[in-house]
């Protein structure tokens, strides 16, 4: 017998990953939430039917997330994390002792309690004493901060589905409204390459750049991601992504990661011809 | 309801009739959209299969004798009328029909001046003459309110001869006003009751909204069933109570009605009927919690007043429609059309409108709490991005009518237009309205005088916003030639 996890990349394309077995099923309120074990890629996360996270290639997404804005901004203190109820990005986070608080505001309870039981290792530091969560919208929670974040994270699913508010100008608006007058955002920024990915991307893009005076794009592998080709999103009030970004301060810390050094940081941000095009498109 | 509500006659006929593959040579000529593949392809092969012409199985609209008219029983019972006609122009057809079957050429009917446009043009069809009440209007929130029962019971006494009082149940805004005194008076004057219902179906299905118009005793009631019912736009129901005879309200209704009923707009009165009596009362609550909390969210963000019951004052606003999700944006220093205008442009979000100091959202049973997240967080930002100082108060005044020639004699003068300071005297031939509060400043066959120009300008020095004229600077009037 083969049992397969297969998700659409577009109605042409499928991805597929031999599932030894499923060791977890259940409808939340949101979504439909699974757990599958494979040879391949180790324990894999799935949310109504795509892919989050696998055990073998979840670091290079999170390390990418947190990792390049805390390289740029001088002193992060207080963090709010949206999404990221796998506690991957909380786990890079916990890494810099400068880091005070980490609000996370996860709409979905039951994604951050399937975390932690199959999970483990990304939830490993949801239960750091720095850490708040905040089981709600994170567009209705940002609504109310004001001038409160170094940082923020929006860690979110695909456009479409519950994730749908935190791709929209409002979101942006009230995200830029919550982060301290030097504050960053990152996002993660969809894919370039199939034609519907790239359209969301360009949407995305489009309201976060009529929010923000800096908004740069900047790009990873990632296998089980449609296409491989993942982007992220970095803006901010005040500082440049490359331009103020002190490599040889952040090598001091000596934080430990597989993916993100302060060379690739760099190159990162020099993205290929036809995925700056696409930007301009909407900027 | 005494009926079984799980019945869909006219749904079960149309199902009947796509089993039974009856091979079709009448009209439509699509011939169940195999004529046109690109309409079929867009709307789907369903919807076309079930586009068809009346036929012994699927009944006549114009005369129903089989399952229309079943349907048409089940919705009454539902309504808990007495009659019920499905209605296939809209509700401005309903109301067309109230009127035209209380009012003869030359016989007053008693309506509030903020009446739907629909009203008064059937009274351009059917030669009635209007006698219009003052609406109460709240200076704080730019809207015209409710009638109260003392200006109606004073329109009543000053014209006895008047035939229908006219009420809206309730306004666009959501305030109703008492209809069950009013019903009482009127009736004691031997006037019938007609209820505007466009936006007041819902009330029909719960017991923490407004009371209906056939549970006040209305003799006839329009229901837009398409707003807050559920069924596709233009389909709407015509509601009668005990002393009305349906058989010369059908023959109104075929003076002007197609004879070529849409079954899709008639199935979908029947299935969301059947909804409605079956799951009203759950769907509603639903509806008036996510406008409740759209409130309490709107409120938190400082400025913007979203309102509710706590306007209430016993008389002009009797009730308030809880499922009506307005808000006022005087506070924010931008006109509601503005915040209406940004929501869309800068936000991706329509709502259903926006005059000078209120928008108003629907919320139904379709909505999400995420969509209701979307809309605070747009209104948060647009009051952050946007808000200015606020703007000087409107003092408005009610100006009471004279009116010289009916709607409909106005309608069909000879017109010219004339220089607005030249017209004191003269009878105007078209609308002028104001923003706020919303209502009329004139109408067809009436008088302009003095005090009216004197308002005009008043209203212009303050930024109104005035619509109606074919001048849209209002430089010039068009007036009925002697």
């Amino acid at each position: 017998m083969e049992l397969w996890f297969t998700e659409c990349h577009t109605s042409d394309v499928k991805f597929s990953i031999k599932v030894n077995e499923q060791l977890f099923s259940v409808q939340s309120d949101f979504q439909r939430i699974d757990v599958f074990e494979s040879k391949e890629f180790g324990r894999f996360l799935t949310l109504d039917g795509y892919m989050m996270l696998t055990e073998k290639d979840e670091f290079i997404y999170h390390e990418m997330m947190v990792h390049v804005p805390m390289a740029v901004h001088p002193c992060v203190k207080n963090v709010l994390v949206i999404g990221a109820g796998d506690g991957g990005v909380v786990r890079e986070l916990v890494k810099y002792p400068t880091v005070e608080n980490i609000d996370m505001v996860e709409i979905d309870e039951l994604v951050v309690e399937v975390s932690k039981k199959y999970l483990p290792f990304t939830s490993c530091a949801l239960d750091d004493e720095r850490v708040h969560i905040t089981y709600q919208d994170g567009l209705k929670y940002v609504r109310a901060c004001e001038d409160k974040y170094d940082l923020i994270i929006v860690d979110s699913t695909d456009p479409f589905g519950p994730g749908e508010g935190l791709f929209t100008k409002e979101f942006y608006g009230n995200c830029y409204k919550a982060l301290k007058s030097d504050g960053i955002i990152v996002n993660q920024h969809e894919s370039p390459f199939y034609k519907e990915d790239a359209l969301a991307m360009q949407r995305a893009h489009k309201r976060i750049v009529e929010s923000f005076s800096v908004s740069k794009v900047y790009q990873a592998h990632i296998p089980t991601y449609p296409s491989g080709h993942w982007l992220f999103g970095f803006s901010s009030k005040k500082y440049h992504p490359t331009r103020d970004f002190d490599g040889m301060k952040w090598d001091m810390l000596g934080i430990k990661t597989k993916y993100y050094n302060t060379r690739l940081h760099t190159g990162a941000f020099a993205l290929p011809n036809y995925v700056e095009e696409l930007l301009r498109d909407v900027e | 309801m005494k009926l079984n509500q799980n019945e869909m006659p006219v749904y079960e006929a149309l199902q009947k009739m796509k089993r039974e593959r009856i091979v079709p040579f009448d009209v439509p000529g699509h011939k169940h959209g195999k004529a046109n593949p690109e309409l079929t392809e867009f709307l789907g092969e369903n919807c076309m299969s079930v586009d068809v012409n009346s036929m012994k199985m699927l009944d006549n609209l114009c005369h129903p004798v089989s399952v229309i008219k079943k349907a048409q029983e089940l919705a009454a019972d539902a309504f808990g009328a007495k009659n019920a006609f499905f209605m296939v122009g809209g509700t401005t057809s309903a109301v067309q029909t109230m009127i035209l079957a209380t009012c003869k050429e030359g016989e007053k009917i008693i309506m509030p001046r903020n009446v739907h446009r629909s009203a008064i043009n059937a009274l351009v069809l059917s030669g009635a003459i209007p006698v219009y009440v003052n609406p109460d209007s709240d200076k704080r929130l730019g809207i015209a309110l409710g009638m109260s029962v003392d200006e109606v019971l004073k329109a009543i006494k000053e014209n006895p001869d008047a035939k229908a009082v006219m009420v809206n149940n309730p306004t666009y805004y959501g305030i109703c006003s008492n209809i069950r005194k009013i019903v009482e008076i009127a009736h004691q004057h031997g006037m019938k009751v007609l209820a505007d219902e466009a936006h007041g179906t819902h009330f029909y299905f719960s017991d923490r909204l407004p009371v209906s118009a056939m549970e006040a005793g209305a003799d006839f009631a329009s229901v837009s069933m398409h707003k807050s019912g559920g069924s596709l736009t233009q389909s709407s129901i015509l509601l009668m109570g005990e002393n009305v005879n349906p058989d010369y309200v059908r023959q109104i209704i075929n003076l002007t009605q197609t004879t070529s009923g849409s079954y899709l707009l008639l199935s979908s009165l029947d299935i969301s009927r059947k909804n409605l009596a079956l799951n009203g009362n759950e769907i509603f609550e639903k509806v008036c919690g996510l406008a409740q909390y759209a409130r309490d969210e709107i409120n938190n963000i400082g400025d913007y007043y979203a309102y509710s019951k706590e306007i209430i004052n016993g008389d002009s606003i009797y009730d308030f429609d809880i499922t009506k999700l307005s808000v006022n944006t005087f506070d924010v220093g931008l006109a509601g059309i503005e915040v209406y205008d940004l929501l869309r442009d800068e936000y991706d979000i329509q709502i259903e409108f926006g005059d000078l100091d209120n928008i108003l959202a629907y919320i139904s049973v379709g909505d999400r709490e995420r969509e209701i997240e979307r809309l605070a967080s747009a209104l948060s930002e647009i009051r952050r991005r946007f808000g200015k100082e606020k703007s000087g108060m409107m003092d408005h005044e009610y100006i009471n009518p004279i009116v010289c020639a009916s709607p409909k004699q106005a309608f069909f003068a000879e017109k010219k237009s004339v220089k607005i300071e030249e017209t004191q005297g003269l009878i105007c031939g078209e609308f002028v309205m104001c923003y706020p509060p919303g209502i009329p400043i004139l109408a067809p066959g009436e008088m302009i005088t003095k005090e009216i120009l004197d308002y005009i300008n008043y209203a212009k020095e303050k930024g109104c916003f005035m619509t109606g004229p074919e001048d849209i600077e209002i430089k010039s009037l068009n007036v009925v030639a002697e």
